[in-house]
């Protein structure tokens, strides 16, 4: 049976179970509804959750336990000496699976019987052949142990489908007859089925925390796996960039950090000055009818998605800058650079700086400034010496979250900066940054095993430290700061 | 109307010359017309307190006499301020400039996040009045003593400004605004954030700097007015009914609505 | 101070501090006007440049003629069976449309001077002869009759009506010459080939590297939209019910304060890191296929998820407590509360937020390529639910798709699919606008 369909007989179980439920409440008190602790309706669903939630919970995490399981029974069929060069446990499992699948259709399509299936064997029988006439391709004919595997990959995947469906409808029946059998005028059924719905709402709150956890898991697994292919000092010390398809790559993070920082450093050096004067005069100086305009109008730059920003550096901002400036000046011939990305980057971080730093100085009081303007201060030095000055852990807080930014952003680098790792000065060369490479390594076609493949792991765990370290500050920063004036 | 002015500028000339002359004063916020017509003349080194209700455009008028009001968006102000003389909305005029001579302490002690010597020296320091660093530790050092505060900070001139109690804060900005010299000395409700002792030391203080300054100060306490001014001013509803000298003003009201203010009829 | 009158000077005479601190006022006033022009002018640039380079994507040239099919060549056995005719490839419907173009020029009068019959046969999309095939096969009864038949011309021809192939680039070019340039010129003269608006832009599927003419958004449309849909069931229940929790009943102890915290940093956390999780997690250990729209839309979940909290949070907190205090007082339980009165007016603003995320997950790119959603797809996913595990492609990844080509034609194409993607952002956005100013409440 398969997982929608038992998921939806559940679901019926259950909603059969809330008529039912509501209904019997209504009959024990003979229609007089005052005398129920609750209102009908929880009734029925205190029945609905006690069929639909441990069963569907079950289901889930049956769904989710067994490939792994079934998968290491099965790898266990499969010699170690059947492993081709090149080939990998993992390539000849997905090759278990397909067979598998395929002599299901084969089965389904009425072309063999289920019998015929078990007695097939790989070195008699063209069984390739048979597949392709199903639609299911194979690289290559199929060995008897991987043909053996495959069959019992079949096997232990329909029994453990019909365990489950099993085991679920049975648990969906149980639990709606022992709702139901509580039914009674005393039951708090209100209660239960509101406990219910807030565990759920707190499950749904823990998602945030699991997805940190998960990030975390995958990252810091493949990391350590990487660490076991390549030195750990190697891969941080190392100022080479050099990745070998066939192995015996450089994989130094350093060069990759350096066009990093230098990108960030021109997009912050650009976007800063940009942002902060930009909020400054819309807050201090900028009559209503031009805040009204020009305000949104900034707004429109940070919805707008890194991929134009990438296109924008990509076909407009680098030729530009290569014909205009590096060319003439003999200072390049690359359209990518990390001019190109930084500057670009730079417009995509002005409406964020300012936004934040709009902000920070509209949460300065209005007392401030009065005090000021009140000893002759002019606007400008209200704004220098005094709105800054209070302000400045919360635009230090602004900075800190838009280098994080910087450097956690991809599209833009991969577009504009080049994918040449580098260590130079000149920003009119095409360098190359760690998110690029992690774009690189994991989209090739290299062997996920691989260090070349791994590496990206350790990447992302390197660059989620730097942003997770720069986000925390900075929100410290910026919390500090606003209870200093609540 | 006119008479009535007349009148006051009669009774007003016991107290010395006129620092401040107001004519058919008009403020406007956008459409709301929130001064009408006020005309005032206010002595030299002396208090002259504004009183009236809420709203009655008390604090509006202050801000008017050193151009506070210009850093509002929408406000427009008729008519004619004098300054020793000298129409202080007259396009010449910087309002910068102004300011440095028509010092202001606002409602709520609002010192700057800086250090306190920092907070004093900030105004001589922008207006380019001191040179080298001690002459703006003497400056600092005489403003806080004036202010009546140097004895409680002079060990601690370099912390911050708003560790100081609100009390202390207030007579830092009172410090802070008197360092610039200003001749004239607007006050906008400074006691309202503060309990009573620290209100009877600023009053104290007030009397005190009435030797040199030109003080305004609204308040919304009567008998602050009466305690500290020597003339007083009633407003109501953007219009000056009356002024004259304070204990007139408290013991014989010639309008009917200054004398319902002032026995808590209207408020 | 100002006992001694004789520093006292006139207010009306500025002196030169006054001045010189004005200059500064001026200056430091004509940087903030220099910041602001320079913002605005680089919004303006950004989406003149994308216009400019994308608008032409949506018209395509087309060559429109009266094509006679000839039993004798496409059906050779002449008995009408399919698989008989199946036996004749594309190249044979090459040749077959070659010599067709060449008779209708002759018999408009085109002179073909200079151009082979290979070259002639070039003017066309390689994707013409097997669009003719399918008509064929799917409709024997055509053989023998005449039949209108509209096509793409090659990219070359198009890019050179549209001017981004000149004479001189032609020159230089083996895949076109100059001569042919001159005889598309006399085509479209006598109306053979036409610019016109092109449905398959937006509908069509992806083409290969050679073919940029026939190179469509269907997919990604398609793609992007059921990642949409996936996103706004996933992340509008689970971000509403997490709001709910931590906005009214959670009291403040650690665990809320670590999902706070979670909170805050999963909304600044690089969208690359999600397409990480996305591979490891879902793809590797779950075991979900490659490509397809649910793996994309559980990481776009992820990554919306924070956004969607906030707005939440913002627009629950924004009911005053009044209300609540009034339903607790005539007896309603804090569940019934929150859900008969708290939620119903906080919805304007959760929907409001819900689009804005949806919007920023729309565009998102980074992480749907860890995921393999940079892989070439030409079959349109099935209907839901099926198709969400069918490979697929997504808009903006389709853009950065076109982007990786070497043939210029595709950054024609990929500004243009940029229009799409801003005509979709600018919808939704103005769906939130209009939610918050019709729904909006002041309390």
């Amino acid at each position: 049976m398969n997982a929608g369909l038992l998921a939806l007989l559940v679901v019926v179980i259950a909603a059969a179970g809330f008529i039912l439920g509501r209904r019997r409440s209504l009959a024990i008190v003979d229609g007089e509804i005052i005398r129920l602790h609750s209102l009908p309706g929880y009734y029925g669903q205190s029945v609905f959750l006690f069929a639909a939630a441990p069963a569907l919970l079950v289901m889930l995490v049956w769904m989710l336990a067994q490939p792994a399981i079934i998968d290491s029974r099965v790898s266990a069929l499969i010699p170690i000496e059947s492993i081709e060069e090149g080939s990998s446990l993992g390539l000849i499992m997905s090759d278990v699976r397909r067979i598998a699948d395929g002599l299901d259709i084969v089965v389904a399509q009425g072309r063999l019987s289920e019998d015929q299936v078990q007695n097939m064997r790989a070195d008699l029988t063209d069984v390739r052949d048979r597949l392709a006439d199903v639609g299911v391709a194979l690289g290559s004919n199929v060995k008897q142990a991987v043909f053996v595997a495959a069959k019992e990959y079949r096997q232990l995947t329909g029994f453990a489908r019909l365990a489950m469906s099993v085991v679920v409808l049975v648990l969906a029946l149980a639990g709606a007859v022992f709702a139901y059998a509580k039914i009674s005028p005393d039951y708090r059924a209100r209660n239960v089925s509101e406990t219910a719905i807030k565990s759920l709402l707190i499950l749904s709150s823990t998602v945030a925390i699991l997805t940190t956890v998960g990030i975390v898991l995958s990252l810091v697994f493949e990391t350590v796996e990487f660490f076991r292919l390549y030195p750990a000092q190697d891969f941080f010390l190392s100022a080479v960039w050099n990745p070998q398809f066939r192995g015996g790559s450089d994989l130094g993070i350093l060069p990759l950090l350096w066009g990093t920082l230098f990108v960030s450093f021109i997009a912050l050096a650009f976007a800063v000055p940009i942002g902060m004067m930009a909020a400054i005069y819309l807050a201090e100086y900028a009559t209503p009818a031009v805040r009204s305009v020009v305000k949104p109008a900034i707004e429109v730059l940070a919805g707008i998605p890194t991929i134009v920003y990438g296109l924008f550096a990509l076909i407009t901002v680098g030729p530009l800058l290569r014909d205009y400036l590096a060319q003439p000046l003999g200072l390049g011939s690359s359209s990518s650079s990390v001019l190109t990305a930084g500057l670009v980057m730079g417009i995509m971080l002005i409406p964020f700086v300012s936004s934040l730093s709009d902000d920070v100085i509209n949460a300065v009081p209005q007392a401030m400034r009065d005090g000021s303007y009140g000893l002759g201060a002019t606007r400008s030095e209200t704004v220098r010496q005094v709105i800054l000055p209070a302000a400045l852990p919360g635009i230090v807080g602004a900075i800190l979250l838009a280098a994080s930014r910087a450097i956690g952003e991809t599209m833009i680098v991969v577009m504009g900066a080049g994918a040449a790792a580098k260590l130079s000065l000149n920003p009119f060369e095409a360098m190359t940054t760690i998110t690029v490479k992690i774009v690189s390594q994991l989209t090739g076609d290299t062997e996920f095993a691989s260090p070349e493949t791994l590496v990206a792991f350790a990447l992302g765990l390197s660059l989620f430290i730097v942003t997770l370290g720069l986000n925390i500050i900075a929100l410290y920063v910026v919390r500090k700061y606003r209870e200093q004036y609540e | 109307m006119e008479a009535v002015a007349k009148d006051i500028s009669v009774a007003t000339d016991a107290f010395g010359g006129n620092k401040i002359e107001a004519t058919n004063v008009q403020v406007y916020y956008g459409d709301a017309h929130a001064i009408k017509d006020v005309s005032v003349k206010i002595s030299e080194r002396s208090v002259t307190s504004f009183i009236g209700p809420s709203g009655c455009g008390k604090s509006t008028f202050l801000r008017c006499i050193n151009r506070m009001n210009d850093t509002i968006d929408g406000c427009r102000v008729d008519g004619t301020i004098t300054l020793d003389n000298e129409d202080i909305y007259d396009k010449r005029v910087d309002p910068v400039q102004l300011r440095a001579r028509v010092g202001m302490v606002f409602q709520k002690p609002n010192p700057f996040p800086k250090s306190i010597y920092d907070n004093v020296a900030y105004g001589p320091r922008i207006h380019g009045m001191v040179r080298g660093k001690d002459e703006t530790d003497e400056l600092v050092q005489s403003s806080l003593k004036r202010a009546g505060l140097w004895e409680e900070v002079k060990d601690r001139l370099l912390e911050p400004g708003t560790g100081l109690s609100g009390g202390q804060q207030q007579r830092l900005c009172i410090a802070r605004a008197i360092a610039t010299r200003p001749e004239v000395l607007l006050m906008d409700e400074p006691c309202s954030a503060l309990d009573p002792i620290a209100t009877a030391i600023i009053e104290e203080l007030i009397d005190e700097l009435r030797e040199n300054f030109t003080i305004c100060i609204v308040t919304h306490s009567m008998q602050q007015a009466a305690r500290v001014s020597q003339k007083t001013a009633f407003f109501h509803l953007g219009k000056l009914i009356e002024e004259g000298p304070t204990e007139e003003i408290f013991t014989n009201p010639r309008d009917k609505k200054t004398q319902d203010y002032i026995t808590g009829r209207i408020g | 101070m100002s006992a001694d009158a004789a520093t006292t000077i006139s207010l009306l005479k500025p002196d030169s501090r006054t001045r010189r601190r004005n200059a500064a006022e001026a200056r430091f006033r004509s940087y903030g006007i220099a910041a602001i022009v320079i913002s605005v002018f680089a919004l303006v640039f950004l989406l003149s440049s994308v216009l400019t380079n994308g608008l032409s994507a949506f018209t395509q040239t087309f060559l429109v003629m009266d094509v006679t099919l000839d039993a004798a060549v496409l059906d050779k056995s002449g008995n009408r069976d399919i698989e008989e005719m199946k036996k004749v490839t594309t190249i044979g419907y090459g040749t077959f449309l070659q010599k067709a173009v060449i008779a209708e020029l002759e018999a408009k009068g085109i002179s073909t001077e200079g151009v082979s019959a290979a070259e002639v046969g070039g003017l066309l999309s390689k994707e013409a002869s097997g669009q003719l095939r399918d008509k064929v096969l799917a409709d024997p009864g055509l053989l023998g009759k005449t039949i209108r038949f509209e096509t793409y011309a090659t990219g070359r021809v198009d890019g050179y009506f549209k001017g981004r192939v000149t004479m001189e680039s032609a020159a230089l070019d083996k895949n076109t010459s100059p001569e042919q340039l001159e005889l598309a010129d006399r085509m479209r003269a006598a109306g053979l080939l036409t610019v016109s608006f092109n449905p398959g832009f937006l509908f069509g599927p992806d083409a290969s590297e050679l073919r940029p003419e026939s190179a469509g958004l269907g997919i990604a449309i398609l793609g992007s939209a059921y990642m949409m849909i996936l996103v706004l069931v996933m992340a509008l229940p689970i971000g509403v019910a997490a709001s709910i929790y931590l906005e009214e009943f959670a009291a403040r102890n650690r665990f809320t304060d670590i999902i706070e915290v979670n909170i805050a940093n999963l909304a600044a956390v690089p969208s690359i890191v999600f397409g990480i999780l996305g591979l490891a997690l879902f793809i590797n250990f779950v075991g979900l296929p490659q490509s397809t729209p649910v793996v994309g839309a559980l990481v776009l979940t992820l990554m919306t998820l924070p956004t969607i909290i906030i707005a939440t949070r913002a627009s629950l907190k924004s009911v005053p407590p009044s209300i609540r205090e009034a339903a607790l007082g005539v007896g309603a339980s804090k569940m019934q509360t929150v859900f008969h009165h708290v939620l119903p007016l906080a919805m304007p603003g959760i929907l409001t937020g819900t689009i804005i995320g949806m919007a920023q997950a729309l565009g998102e790119t980074a992480p749907l390529l860890l995921i393999g959603m940079v892989a070439f797809v030409r079959d349109y996913p099935a209907a839901p639910p099926e198709g969400f595990f069918d490979p697929a492609a997504a808009l903006p990844v389709q853009v950065y798709n076109w982007t990786q080509r070497a043939d210029p034609a595709f950054v024609e194409r990929a500004s243009g699919a940029i229009i799409v993607l801003l005509v979709f952002l600018l919808i939704m956005n103005i769906i939130a606008i209009v939610l918050r100013r019709r729904f909006e409440r002041r309390w």
